[in-house]
């Protein structure tokens, strides 16, 4: 039996009459990478926010390591930078330089020493490459490197797992590239993801399980071979097709 | 009538001088206490809503307490509000009166702090939702988020109000000289009088305000230059990106 980091039980989100995730289950186990594919509107977004709480469930359950995470009692704030996230819009703090970036966040969250967290930071912004960039502001650097600079700024958080919600698609096509050779690397080393991609090439790469999101709930998930290449649903092989022929129609 | 009005200016330089002095020294306070009585406001009508029951409760009563604060200030005359606090503290107490530097202060603080709890609130709501998110993600509470990502951020957005709340309160100081404060235009009027030389005296008044909101006007822009930043910044040379283009800075 798999050790899961994460277990999601019957998770359902309601925005006012629309339920837009009707009963998730879900798990992922150490090292585990799982990328998340579906349609516009299918509920990703809202799948990914639900486990980081920034959205709150309307139903079922999010266990980590066997702690439901909505008990009052629950350590909220370490669970986050246990379990954190990078967003399509990077989101970098705008008050603040590259370096700053990284650091402030692991003095505040978890009581690093400020020596210690500029080393922790250098560390993580020579592994995404963007360590020349200490003092740049991000904007003035380009969408990759600010994604970049916000997967090193997640990382030095030490986390768990990575939530990634579509960490290209505000992206130039000439800096996915960069971004997603970071994202490959972390799962050499073996970093526990959950990757909302529109990259199919890609998440076959990297992936050790495919799940297809359809209609607020998890339509079919397999390996990416049976995914991509056996899909047994119709849903599934409607989805892969539209998408092979063109990524914007959907 | 320039030689009057320089007849006037050195014949009664101390109190021109006093007037001046009185007039920064309440327009800088007050907006200065103004401003962190808006903060403190602003930050709290933006708070989100607690679960804990008995501070959501608080919290209703206090943001109600706000609103109606910010809409009494900002809807009467400033002049009027003058009149009101100063006499009002005289009617409460039987007659005592309160140090008239201080009540000029209070007047300018409380006036500005009604202006800024707006003015904050709006900073802290056009703040990009992104940044909020990010700053949760990662772990960090509603109050680490506030001091150290979206204050900075708002106190830099709002600043050109801010400013001109500034500028207004060196001008609109002049209303307090209802209640006898002794700032520029009270003393010019003084010395106007007891001479009968009324429009020369205001017209000395009139410069000296002119050149001070000159002067500050320039300051505050020369600020917010320093605060937009750099538009350079240094590549620090490494091994990973030793192929960076150096020339850049
Ligand atoms: N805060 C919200 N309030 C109301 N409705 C919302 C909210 N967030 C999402 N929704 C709705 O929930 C549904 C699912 O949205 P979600 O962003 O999870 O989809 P997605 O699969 O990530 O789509 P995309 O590929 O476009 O990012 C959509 O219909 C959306 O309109
Ligand atoms: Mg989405």
């Amino acid at each position: 039996m798999k050790d899961n980091i994460l277990e999601v039980n019957g998770l359902t989100k309601i925005f006012g009459e629309n339920s837009v995730l009707r009963g998730i289950d879900f798990s992922i186990s150490k090292g585990e990478i799982v990328s998340v594919i579906g349609s516009s509107g299918s509920g990703k977004s809202t799948f990914l926010r639900c486990i980081n709480l920034l959205a709150n469930p309307d139903g079922g359950k999010i266990m980590f390591h066997g702690k439901n995470i909505q008990d009052a009692d629950f350590d909220l704030s370490k669970y986050r930078s246990k379990v954190t996230m990078v967003f399509q819009s990077f989101n970098l703090f705008k008050n603040l330089n590259v370096l700053d970036n990284c650091k402030i966040p692991q003095e505040v969250v978890l009581g690093t020493k400020p020596e210690e967290a500029e080393k922790i930071a250098m560390e993580y912004l020579s592994k995404v490459g963007m360590d020349a960039y200490i003092n740049a502001r991000p904007k003035q650097i380009s969408g990759g490197q600010q994604q970049r600079v916000a997967i090193a700024r997640a990382l030095c958080m030490n986390p768990e797992v990575l939530l990634f919600d579509e960490p290209t698609s505000a992206l130039d096509p000439e800096t996915i590239g960069d971004v997603l050779d970071v994202i490959q690397k972390l799962a050499k080393s073996g970093m526990t993801m959950i990757i909302v991609t529109h990259e199919m090439a890609f998440a076959r790469d990297v992936s050790d399980r495919i799940v297809f999101m359809h209609d607020g709930i998890i339509w079919e998930e397999g390996t990416p071979d049976q995914i991509f290449n056996h899909p047994e649903r119709p849903e599934t092989r409607d989805f892969l097709s539209r998408f092979t022929k063109n990524r914007y129609e959907d | 009538m320039f030689k009057d009005a320089l007849f006037l200016l050195t014949e009664y330089k101390e109190y021109f001088i006093k007037g001046t002095m009185n007039t920064l020294l309440f327009s800088f306070s007050g907006t200065a206490i103004g401003i962190i009585i808006g903060l403190c406001t602003g930050i709290i009508r933006t708070a989100p809503e607690s679960k804990n029951k008995v501070i959501f409760v608080l919290q209703k009563i206090v943001n109600a307490i706000i609103y109606c604060y910010v809409e009494l200030f900002r809807g009467t005359p400033m002049m009027v509000q003058s009149m009101v606090i100063y006499w009002g503290y005289a009617f409460a107490t039987g007659g005592k009166t309160l140090d008239l530097t201080l009540s000029a202060i209070m007047i300018i603080a409380i006036n500005t702090g009604a202006y800024m709890t707006e003015i904050v609130r709006g900073g802290i709501i056009s703040v990009d939702k992104g940044q909020f998110e990010a700053a949760s993600a990662i772990g960090m509470n509603h109050t680490q988020t506030m001091t150290k990502i979206i204050i900075p951020q708002v106190l830099r957005n709002i600043l050109p109000s801010t400013s001109n709340e500034l500028l207004n309160n060196i001008k609109d100081s002049s209303v307090l000289n209802v209640i006898g404060a002794t700032e520029l235009f009270f003393n010019g009027g003084l010395i106007g009088r007891k001479k009968y030389m009324i429009f020369q005296s205001y017209l000395v008044v009139c410069i000296i305000y002119l050149i001070i909101t000159l002067i500050v006007t320039n300051i505050l822009r020369k600020f917010e230059k320093i605060l937009e930043g750099n538009e350079d910044f240094l590549i620090v040379p490494s091994q990973t990106i030793s192929q960076v283009k150096n020339d850049e800075r």
